[in-house]
């Protein structure tokens, strides 16, 4: 067994095999969030994945966050990895802007982020490249819109059930 | 042992060596008293269904044993859950594929308006395409609120008239949801 | 080769192609082995099922979008209904991930009620999940039995929150009440009569010759593809791969219990059967261990007051209840800006809460880590080469909840 893998050794590694890819890091309440370019992001997680050292090899969960206010980088893609080797665990972040969301996809690498992407397209519109199957997963094939992106409203658009005024809207 | 006391269902005219009832009543208790549900459970109210349909609450009581899960030979569907915008198509096709006469138990908040999920994929009350019977409130009921409910679809099924089917009322209520087959 | 094996060649259950024919086999989305709103469309060759094809989203509510719009302590009915056979672990989970965020601890006290509660559900999850798994090999017997059981956890919900299965038990920094004395009595009750009903159960099943033929090697996979496939819970336990949140990241004080995580080798359904069966007994050691050990204190945290939600009592006689109350209600509360990822072990794996503030009355962005949408597409590859009637198994031990699935 080698030595302990430590959230600051793992930035160490980062840095080192990836140093310009980097763009930022922080860890709020102890989880190493790194903020890296879209491009490197698949070639990062997969690294990841197969170094046997850091072994960060199992995809928590992927998802996105839209921040309309941030321009020319709205879309964050988020991965959370974690090693059950040595219990630790990584967030990597990239920012995509909004008129071409469009990153490499990680299905090749973790065949359980073919839903997850799928979700995260449905919701977002986040345009995952190489995806085998990149189609709406929970919505209907026939919605037109992203709903979870922030300028929609939860409500349906098109309803015409419900009065807003008895419904405190 | 108590004494079992015998619940005189139809109104009967007894004389020496014939009875006689009206056909409607005989024909509704007879209906009432063998509602074949046909459970379509989606969600949490679907478990709650299924804490009545198990020992404690014991649905079978009220000549609801046998669970019919084709609609075809099913007389009342139990709608528990959420329906979404997805589903209804689905749900409206099962109701079509019940045969006549049919009642619909709409359980739960979100069955019968939405609920807490008034949201772009949910649909707010299956009422928009089929037609309700009873409605349950409860999110979700409680098995007891469910048995209520239950016991409400049998005091309809008791008390409709052989002619509503054929009503133009009826025909009326159909042609709302367009579930019409003959136009 | 012996006149059998040469009858089975032949007969029409054998695994061998039998004419070359494929049919396309619609499961779903509501046939009652299902259990729930998925859809499978199978090819199969006559009892054999060569690929499937999965449509999920039936029941798919936008909790996300919705949690976006409610204050924190307005969103614990919300995660109510994502697994609801286990809705307390869904509830403490969030509470425990709201309280991360604003960096409050609680009483010793409120971590072991925590985790009664959460053992409890986490029972009465694995309960529905086996007993489903008997009714679907045609065993009737066990779901009748262990119904009554699971309604004397429903009956312990009732008593410390009030309701059965949506359960929105406890308040961010702790519970709305302590355990009443009802409770206690019902909770010693239970525990002495709970593993006489168990162990009838157990023994209907586990050894049963019908069952294990049925079960043994139907569905299996392998632990390094559960890995891959981001399967956790007993599910990938069974697969033979030892990780459990409570262990790894232990939240509610869980390192001051001593538990065993079961694990399987051939991570098929009767492995998952056995290793919820286990789990039941061993979530019993824990509730024991905690009511033994149970500490004296407060039930609920006293440093956040700007958090946890008054008691109603409070509320109307006491003035600064009363201003808390409507602070919390209004959202004039400032919370912390910070993105937190906290998990616990839900009834099918690790229920992540993946929650971003921007300081504001709501959550920026709350993504939840729903393990049974992660796993659930394995299914198709655990399927493949099986009967259809070990599909339906399969899907019944693998327990997808429709709520968790689509959120």
């Amino acid at each position: 067994m080698s030595n302990p893998i430590t959230s600051e050794l793992l930035l160490q590694r980062l840095q080192e095999r990836f140093g310009e890819a980097i763009l930022q890091h922080e860890s709020p309440y102890d989880l190493l969030t790194v903020e890296v370019t879209p491009s490197s992001a698949h070639a990062i997680v997969k690294w990841l994945k197969e170094d046997n050292e850091l072994a960060l090899s199992f995809l928590t969960l992927l998802g996105a966050v839209h921040y309309p206010d941030q321009t020319g980088r709205e879309m964050a893609v988020v991965y959370h990895l974690h090693s059950l080797v040595h219990n630790v665990r990584l967030r990597l972040k990239a920012f995509l802007p909004i008129e071409d969301p469009s990153i490499a996809t990680i299905t090749d690498i973790y065949v359980g982020a073919n839903w997850q992407e799928r979700e995260t397209f449905d919701f977002y519109g986040v345009k995952f490249v190489g995806h085998p199957n990149l189609v709406r997963i929970l919505n209907e094939d026939s919605m037109d819109y992203h709903p979870m992106r922030k300028e929609y409203q939860l409500e349906d658009a098109t309803r015409e059930d419900k009065d807003d005024r008895f419904f405190g809207r | 042992m108590g004494k079992v006391e015998v619940v005189n269902g139809v109104e009967t005219f007894n004389g020496e060596g014939f009875q006689l009832a009206m056909l409607d009543k005989v024909i509704a208790a007879a209906r009432a008293n063998s509602v074949w549900p046909l459970p379509f459970a989606t969600s949490c109210c679907g478990i709650e269904y299924m804490a009545t349909m198990g020992t404690n609450y014991d649905v079978a009581r009220f000549g609801m044993e046998r669970m019919s899960f084709s609609p075809r030979q099913a007389d009342l569907l139990i709608v528990a859950g959420t329906i979404s915008k997805k589903l209804a198509p689905i749900l409206k096709q099962v109701y079509e594929q019940m045969a006549e006469p049919k009642w619909v138990l709409s359980v739960g908040a979100c069955a019968s308006s939405g609920g807490i999920f008034d949201t772009y994929s949910v649909l707010q009350g299956i009422d928009r395409v089929i037609p309700v019977d009873v409605y349950v409130p409860g999110c979700p009921p409680r098995p007891e609120q469910i048995i209520e409910g239950i016991m409400n679809v049998h005091r309809l099924v008791k008390h409709e008239s052989l002619r509503r089917r054929y009503s133009d009322e009826y025909k009326h209520l159909l042609t709302k949801y367009n579930l019409n087959e003959d136009e | 080769m012996s006149d059998i094996e040469q009858l089975k060649k032949q007969s029409l259950f054998s695994n061998d192609t039998i004419n070359g024919e494929i049919a396309t086999l619609n499961l779903g989305p509501t046939h009652p082995a299902t259990h729930g709103i998925f859809q499978n469309v199978l090819k199969v060759d006559g009892e054999k099922i060569l690929s499937s094809e999965q449509t999920v989203g039936y029941i798919h509510r936008a909790f996300e979008k919705l949690a976006e719009r409610r204050p924190y302590n307005q969103i614990t009915p919300i995660t109510d209904r994502l697994n609801y056979c286990s809705s307390p672990i869904n509830n403490l989970g969030w509470d425990m991930t709201v309280e991360k965020l604003i960096g409050a601890g609680v009483p010793k006290r409120v971590d072991y009620m925590r985790v009664i509660i959460m053992e409890l559900a986490r029972i009465a999850d694995h309960l529905v999940c086996n007993s489903v798994i008997g009714v679907d090999t045609g065993a009737l017997t066990g779901f009748t039995y262990m119904f009554q059981q699971r309604e004397a956890i429903y009956e312990l919900f009732e008593e410390v929150c009030g309701a059965r299965l949506t359960t929105n038990i406890g308040r961010i920094g702790g519970f709305e009440r302590d355990f009443s004395p009802v409770f206690h009595e019902k909770l010693k009750k239970f525990l002495k009569d709970f593993p006489k009903h168990f162990n009838e159960f157990d023994s209907l099943l586990s050894r049963n010759r019908i069952f294990m033929d049925r079960t043994i090697g139907g569905g299996p996979i392998s632990g390094e593809r559960a890995l891959d496939y981001g399967f956790t819970g007993p599910n990938l336990r069974a697969a033979g791969v030892d990780y459990d949140v409570r262990v790894m990241n232990p939240y509610a004080s869980y390192e001051d219990f001593d538990f065993i995580i079961p694990v399987g080798t051939q991570g098929d359904t009767y492995d998952r059967f056995q290793v919820r069966q286990e789990e039941i007994r061993q979530s019993l050691a824990i509730i024991h261990q905690a009511y033994n050990n149970l500490p004296e204190g407060d039930y609920y945290s006293k440093d956040i007051p700007e958090f946890y939600l008054p008691a109603k009592e409070d509320v109307y006689t006491k003035m600064e209840a009363l201003i808390y109350h409507f602070k919390i209600v209004m959202g004039e509360i400032p919370v912390p800006v910070g993105e937190v990822y906290h998990s616990v072990e839900g009834g099918n794996g690790e229920l992540g809460y993946y929650l971003i503030s921007d300081g504001g009355r709501t959550p920026y962005r709350l993504q939840f880590r729903r393990p049974c949408f992660i796993y659930y597409q394995a299914y198709p590859e655990m399927i493949t080469g099986q009967t259809i009637s070990d599909a339906v198994l399969t899907l019944s031990s693998l327990n997808v909840i429709a709520g968790e699935l689509d959120a």
